[in-house]
């Protein structure tokens, strides 16, 4: 098995599913039901990448595990998302600048990786790129409309970004693995990603009058499987199911 | 009953239009609350367009539409009932004649 490849599709297809799973949440709860509608697409899509990338996972794997067994079945420290993609909701301004963070880089990253030495991998972010383009369009109207707002959406969304921006370092962080992927061409170089990502975050953030917070050493692993508490109270309602009733099917 | 206030916190209402595919017009589908132009595009594109009904959107402010007044439906309508002449359909066409 080419276990680095492994890994690192797994860490492309955890940050989508955790990500869709924590907007799931919203279904039924947004401010408004166009917002719910909203929501729930952008989930549905980040689902959709989450079962392509975990499918292809399974086969670089070997062992046989479909999307179902990856995605339901693995333990917590198993997971290899960025940490940023598992921080709670909050408040719709503070999901609504995790968003903007996460769909800024997967689109960076994505428009990248089409092409990519990889053919699966370039063929689902070529996929993926057309989706997270609309997310970005989606959540940076928001932070503009927020940001810009009133006193107290502009003041609610600048301590969200506050909040949330160090957890975006870990995005960027880049360990072996990434280099590795790097020099066989399968994935863009971090650094790349970064400087694009950033100076895209910087017109949002602009046009939206909020401040960028600045970058402080970070100390988050979930790329290696380190979580923060949030992840375990995911997992127990997303694995619920199908761990009380092995198989299930609808 | 919505009292004033409410409705002062509602988002403003939007038309929405969708062209089914390129060549034929945009047809009304319905209505969507937004609170500017670009989201009741997004809305619009969320709730209208999620199983491939179009190909382009257009958005207008339900406010800016001036209709009709139904209570004046008679004399708006009424008087073109009797002039069936005004229907093409008293013309002899020619044979010749393939695509009217």
């Amino acid at each position: 098995m080419n276990e680095p490849l492994f890994r690192y599709v797994l860490r492309l297809g955890d940050l989508s599913l955790v990500l869709g799973q924590r907007l799931g949440e919203w279904v039924g709860h947004a401010p408004a039901l166009e917002e719910d509608l909203g929501l729930a697409n952008v989930a549905l899509d980040l689902i959709g990448q989450a079962r392509l990338l975990l499918t292809y996972a399974g086969e670089v794997e070997g062992r046989g595990r479909d999307e179902d067994a990856i995605a339901y079945l693995r333990e917590h420290g198993e997971y290899l998302n960025a940490i940023l993609a598992e921080q709670p909701n909050g408040d719709f301004g503070q999901t609504i600048v995790r968003q903007v963070l996460i769909d800024a880089f997967q689109l960076e990253l994505y428009e990248r990786m089409s092409t990519s030495t990889d053919e699966r991998l370039a063929a689902i972010a070529a996929k993926s790129v057309k989706e997270v383009r609309y997310h970005l369009r989606y959540s940076s109207g928001w932070l503009v409309r927020l940001g810009d707002g009133t006193e107290e959406s502009h003041a609610r969304v600048q301590s969200a970004l506050d909040n949330l921006w160090p957890y975006t370092v870990e995005l960027f962080a880049e360990d072996e693995l990434d280099r590795l992927m790097a020099e066989q061409g399968v994935a863009p170089r971090l650094d790349e990603v970064h400087a694009a990502w950033s100076a895209r975050i910087e017109r949002i953030l602009a046009e939206a009058t909020l401040n960028r917070p600045k970058d402080r050493p970070h100390s988050w692993h979930g790329k290696r499987g380190q979580h923060s508490e949030h992840l375990g109270y995911i997992l127990a309602e997303m694995q619920h199911l199908q761990r009380a009733y092995p198989g299930a099917r609808w | 009953m919505s009292t004033p206030m409410e409705n002062s916190r509602q988002w403003p209402l939007f038309e929405v239009f969708i062209r089914a595919r390129g060549g034929l017009d945009h047809k009304h589908v319905g209505s969507l609350h937004a609170a500017d132009a670009r989201m009741a595009i997004d809305h619009a594109r969320d709730l209208y367009t999620r199983r491939q009904e179009g190909v382009s959107i257009w958005v207008v402010p339900s406010k800016d539409i001036t209709a009709s007044d139904p209570t004046e439906m008679d004399s708006l309508f009424e008087p073109a009932r009797d002039k069936i002449y005004r229907h093409p359909t008293f013309y002899e066409i020619p044979d010749e004649v393939k695509t009217l």
